[in-house]
Parts: structure tokens; C-alpha cells; sequence
């Protein structure tokens, strides 16, 4: 049974996803989905009555440190790499109007 | 091939610390045969030649003032090139990271250095480490060393492919769903993923997080135990990473300073442990429901044949039936798709890396660079990902699967409670021809049948060669532990490595040899 991939779900990926899902993209994108969702839904056959989902393999606990300032200043490091940086702050396209 | 590149690493380490040979004669050695090959196998992205002789240097520095320089002096290691290092390119094999430098070591990475060992570059590899056959990688296709027209297998195809033609001695992987031991088994080396949290994470660019682990790959087991206990142990920078006190693998298993001491971590071990290379009594569970349907007759009859060669030396081995095999790939890819959709979305074009050019406004450029950043695979999974975890579908898909997790955990506890291992093989054939997976995702993805449920399970296990198939091509026998049951793998891989008098590197390195010989 074929999950149908309508355009409007595939729009609301664009967003989650962060992806422009265009042309010959979004012909893809439905089909390998579809594909996979079918796949997947597998999982259905089994029952899981009762059973919790498993997030941890390890027993979890929180690791907490001290909130201590360590090291020397990264800043010029990690602006290094930035694709554009400018006083010391990353640059970013124009974000209001 | 050159007699220097023959030998193991800690016989190399020790000639190195013995002041016999240099640091810098292995260096030059490797990086001769790795230039020779790379033109056919393109198994790495970026070669250090200038950090490997600075490093080769500094151990030649310390052994020539009568220093130790460590149990790795000189070792070359071949890094994937997911894992972080200082000052030198680390692309994932994307376009998004073309041209990312580090300005932070990898955890991993720390050690090896800290043991003496040296970079010799970043191997190649599938994009993000998303794929099972190397071909998704920006820089092109890795090839196998043992039929170029093949793939070496993925996500680790380049460190599994440098070590196989000995262009390294000994390499690192990172290991998801298969990543380590699918492409071991495709090129005939030993690969081991090790139980969850032995191994700091801290530096490997993040695929799926809960799943990722970082092993070694290497020619045989008594380095690849080595370089295991160089790697593992805590690390406050990673919280999932545990402060593992039993990790002398390397000197448990070295032949040499074997030793009864060790304490034994359960009772069906204590007789063992006295004994490295003896598998008498351990109890290892052929799991008869990966010889189903799907499985390649000739891989099917090698692993079986490695099964009775445990047997022969006094392993007790019977069939156990592991169920829910079917539902591992699609619990899997749920969850490492989730997950990736994730950890994915700090590639946004603004910190580092890759940012497409001419957009006007935020979120367009972020859209535009993503978009042209990542490669068709990446992106079929980010997307997957953002679905299960979309509301709406968050308990059909993601929670359902973490559920079939959960029971897939119990099979295993129930399968561990007879036996003290598994074994099974480690893919359904051997590597495949270049070009034929890609079309079709779902096909790759049902490769990874025998390998996902042991990154769900967070359970340690080894790819070790047991023959090959009528082509030529090498075939994998796996084996499974309990967490935490490294050293019986390694026991038993020794052992079962003794039996078959070794395992060969592929044809390639001879023939490298005889090119070489010609230039004279």
C-alpha cells in the first residue's frame, strides 16, 4: 500500500528540511519517500503493546560538569572559518526588511 | 612489497623505539606505496605528506634521546575523513565541507598521536558517512583493491581500502550501521566497532549520534586490539563516552606478555582469559536466521566453514534464532535518518563551511546552500528524517521503531544469556560492481541486513576475512559480543586467525611491488 506523498507534505519538508525541493528534486524526493515509507511501515506488523520506546542503550544518566571557563579564547579561530565574518561576528544575509 | 611494510605494528613500534629503523623510513615507505595506488583506488581525500614527516620527526626527536615514543612510534594511520583534525581538511567527502579546516583535534585522533602514531592523511569515504559502497562521496569513487571495477563497501571504503593495499598500516572508521565492518569484509581486513561509549565521539562530525561509533581497521587482530586500547577510554568532552577501565586489549593480546592476571569480567571467561588464542568452551550461537533468504550461497558456506574451524578448536557452537531480523533495517533507518536530520541542520552556510553565494535574505541562503552543498543521498535522508520526526508522524515512525529497538535489545540480552557469542556473516555478498547500487536506495540499504542491529543494540563486534568467493573476492565472517565483551571477540578472532595462518593483503600490493621494481 503505497503512502501518497501530496505536494503540500512536501512543501512542509522544504521547511523542516531546509531544502529547495524543485523540479526533477521533488519528482524524486515522492517517489524515494513513498518508497521508503512503504519500507518502513513494516515496523506495523509488530506489536509493540506495552513495550517502551528505548532511547538510551546505556543506562542514562545526565552528565553534568562545572559551568568553569576552560582554554583560551577561540574566537578568531573559529571566525576563521567562517564563509564571512565581519568585527568579530559571523556575517549573515539580510534577515529584516 | 618492500619488506618495512610487511610488518605488524607493534613489531614496527618496536623497531622504531629501538632505534633499528626511523620513524621517517615507515613514512616514506607508506607514502611511496600510497601514491603508487592512489591513482587506481582514489581511497583518500587529503594526504598529509608534510604533517606525516614533521610528526615522523618529533618520534625520531625522542627515540634518538633513548625515549619511548609510545606503542604506536611511527605507525602510519590512515584517518576517515569524518574525523577532526587539527589544521588539516576534513570534507566528510561533501562539497558542503570542501574546505573546512579544524581548528580542534578529534578525541580519537588525541591518542593516536599521544601513542606515537602517524597521520597519513583522510581517507575517502561516502558523504556524511551515508551510504554502504564508498560512491557517494564528492571526490569521487573509491575502488577495491581486489577487483578495481568493484566497490570497497561504505561508509569507511577508503580506510578499509588503504589498509587492504597497504597504501596505511593501520586505519580509522567510524561505524553507524555497518561502516566499519561491511567495507572490511569487501577488502579482506579485520574491522571491529566497539561497544557504544568505549570510544570519545568527541570531533566525529555526527551522523547518527546514539549509533556512532568510531573503530579500528587494521591487517590483522593483535593491531587492531592494539590500536582499540590506544583509542578507547573516557573523555569529559563526550558524555556519552564511558570511563571504560578494561581496555588493555592491545596487551592482552599481544603474544608476547599474554599473562593470567587479568581479572575476568564473568565466570564462562575466567578459564579464557589465561589463554589469549584458546576458545575451548566458549559458547558461540551460529544466528541461523541470517542464512535465510538473501544470503549468497558461496558467503553463506565460507562463514559456515569459519564456524567449524571455532568448533575444530573446542568452541561449543550451536544455532540460536536471533527474530525480528527483518525489522532491524527498517528500525535502523528511522532512527539514523531522524537523527541525521538533526545533526545536519548545523550545515546552514553561516559558521563553516560551504554558503551559496547571491541570496538575498536568511532562510533563502540557507535553503540555496544546503540544497547545493549536499549530495542526492544526504538529502534523501535528511528528508526521511524530518518526516518521522514531523508532528503527526513522530509516534507512527520514530517512536515506533525506538519501540522495535528496544525489542530488538532483548533478543540480543536473551541470545547473550546462552552464548558467549554470535557469529554470522557480516553482508548478504561480496562487493559489488561500481555503479550498481546507486539508482536504487532501497537495494543499498538492505545490504546493511546483518550489521544495523548491532549499532542498535550498542553491542561491540569484529569483520575478520574467512575466504573468498570463486571471483576472488574477499568474504567476512562476524562476530558479535556482549557490551563490554571486546576481549572475548578479540580471543576468539585470535584464535580463528591462528587456524587460517593469517590473512593476505589484497593482490595489489605485489603488484605495486613489481611497478616499483621496473622505475629501478
Amino acid at each position: 500500500m503505497a503512502q501518497e506523498i501530496s505536494d503540500k507534505m512536501i512543501d512542509e519538508l522544504e521547511i523542516l528540511a531546509k531544502l529547495d525541493l524543485s523540479g526533477e528534486e521533488r519528482e524524486r524526493v515522492r517517489k524515494d519517500l513513498g518508497q521508503m515509507l512503504d519500507y518502513i511501515g513494516r515496523m506495523n506488523e509488530l506489536d509493540t503493546e506495552g513495550v517502551e520506546p528505548l532511547y538510551h542503550v546505556m543506562p542514562a544518566v545526565n552528565v553534568f560538569r562545572e559551568d568553569e571557563e576552560t582554554g583560551s579564547s577561540i574566537r578568531e579561530e573559529i571566525l576563521a572559518g567562517a564563509p564571512e565574518a565581519v568585527d568579530g561576528c559571523f556575517r549573515v544575509p539580510r534577515t529584516v526588511e | 612489497m618492500k619488506e618495512i611494510l610487511r610488518w605488524p605494528a607493534a613489531e614496527l613500534a618496536q623497531k622504531i623505539n629501538r632505534r633499528e629503523i626511523k620513524a621517517k623510513e615507515a613514512v616514506s615507505a607508506y607514502l611511496e606505496q600510497l601514491y603508487a595506488l592512489e591513482p587506481e583506488l582514489n581511497s583518500f581525500v587529503t594526504v598529509d605528506e608534510e604533517g606525516a614527516y614533521a610528526q615522523a620527526g618529533r618520534i625520531d626527536e625522542l627515540t634518538q634521546s633513548g625515549k619511548n615514543a609510545g606503542p604506536l612510534a611511527g605507525v602510519p594511520v590512515a584517518v576517515k575523513d569524518n574525523l577532526c583534525t587539527r589544521g588539516l581538511r576534513t570534507t566528510c567527502a561533501s562539497r558542503m565541507l570542501e574546505d573546512f579546516v579544524p581548528f580542534y583535534e578529534a578525541g580519537a585522533v588525541e591518542r593516536l598521536r599521544a601513542a606515537g602514531a602517524i597521520i597519513l592523511g583522510k581517507t575517502n569515504m561516502d558523504e556524511f558517512a551515508m551510504g554502504s559502497t564508498s560512491e557517494t562521496s564528492a571526490f569521487g569513487p573509491v575502488k577495491n583493491p581486489w577487483d578495481i571495477s568493484r566497490v570497497p563497501g561504505g561508509s569507511s571504503g577508503g580506510s578499509c581500502c588503504a589498509v587492504a593495499a597497504a597504501q596505511s598500516l593501520c586505519a580509522l572508521g567510524s561505524d553507524t550501521g555497518g561502516s566499519i565492518r561491511q567495507p572490511a569484509s569487501y577488502c579482506g581486513v579485520v574491522g571491529l566497532k566497539p561497544t557504544y561509549g568505549t570510544v570519545s565521539r568527541w570531533g566525529l562530525v555526527a551522523y547518527a549520534s546514539s549509533l556512532d561509533q568510531i573503530g579500528p581497521i587494521a591487517r590483522n587482530v593483535e593491531d587492531c586490539a592494539l590500536l582499540l586500547e590506544v583509542i578507547s577510554g573516557g573523555d569529559k568532552r563526550d558524555s556519552t563516552c564511558l570511563d571504560r577501565r578494561d581496555v588493555d586489549f592491545g596487551r592482552a593480546f599481544a603474544r608476547t606478555s599474554a599473562s593470567p592476571q587479568t581479572s575476568p569480567q564473568t565466570s564462562s571467561q575466567a578459564s579464557l582469559q589465561a589463554c589469549p588464542e584458546d576458545v575451548r568452551g566458549l559458547r558461540i550461537g551460529i544466528v541461523r536466521d541470517y542464512f535465510d533468504e538473501g544470503l549468497d550461497g558461496e558467503v553463506a558456506a565460507a562463514v559456515r566453514r569459519a564456524a567449524q574451524q571455532l568448533r575444530d578448536q573446542g568452541a561449543l557452537v550451536e544455532e540460536v534464532d536471533l527474530s525480528l531480523v527483518s525489522y532491524a533495517i527498517p528500525a535502523y533507518y528511522t532512527i539514523a535518518c531522524a537523527e541525521a536530520s538533526s545533526n545536519l541542520a548545523r550545515f546552514d552556510g553561516v559558521k563553516y563551511g560551504y554558503r551559496a553565494g547571491a541570496e538575498k535574505g536568511l532562510h533563502p541562503m540557507y535553503r540555496r546552500t544546503r540544497t547545493e552543498g549536499f549530495g542526492t543521498e544526504v538529502k534523501r535522508r535528511i528528508v526521511l528524517g524530518s518526516f518521522v520526526l514531523s508532528s503527526g508522524y513522530y509516534e507512527a515512525y520514530y517512536e515506533k521503531a525506538l519501540r522495535v529497538k528496544a525489542m530488538i535489545v532483548a533478543a540480543f540480552d536473551k541470545a547473550f544469556s546462552r552464548f558467549d557469542l554470535l557469529l554470522g556473516p557480516v553482508a548478504p555478498t561480496t562487493a559489488p560492481l561500481l555503479g550498481q547500487t546507486g539508482d536504487d536506495p532501497l537495494k543499498m540499504y538492505l545490504g546493511d541486513i546483518y550489521t544495523v542491529s548491532v549499532n542498535l543494540a550498542g553491542l561491540p563486534a569484529i569483520s575478520l576475512p574467512c575466504g573468498l568467493d570463486s571471483r576472488g573476492l574477499p568474504i567476512g565472517v562476524q562476530l558479535v559480543g556482549p557490551r563490554f565483551g571486546e576481549k572475548t571477540i578479540l580471543q576468539a578472532a585470535r584464535a580463528y586467525e591462528k587456524a587460517c595462518g593469517g590473512f593476505a593483503l589484497s593482490p595489489m600490493t605485489e603488484r605495486a611491488e613489481k611497478k616499483g621494481g621496473m622505475k629501478v
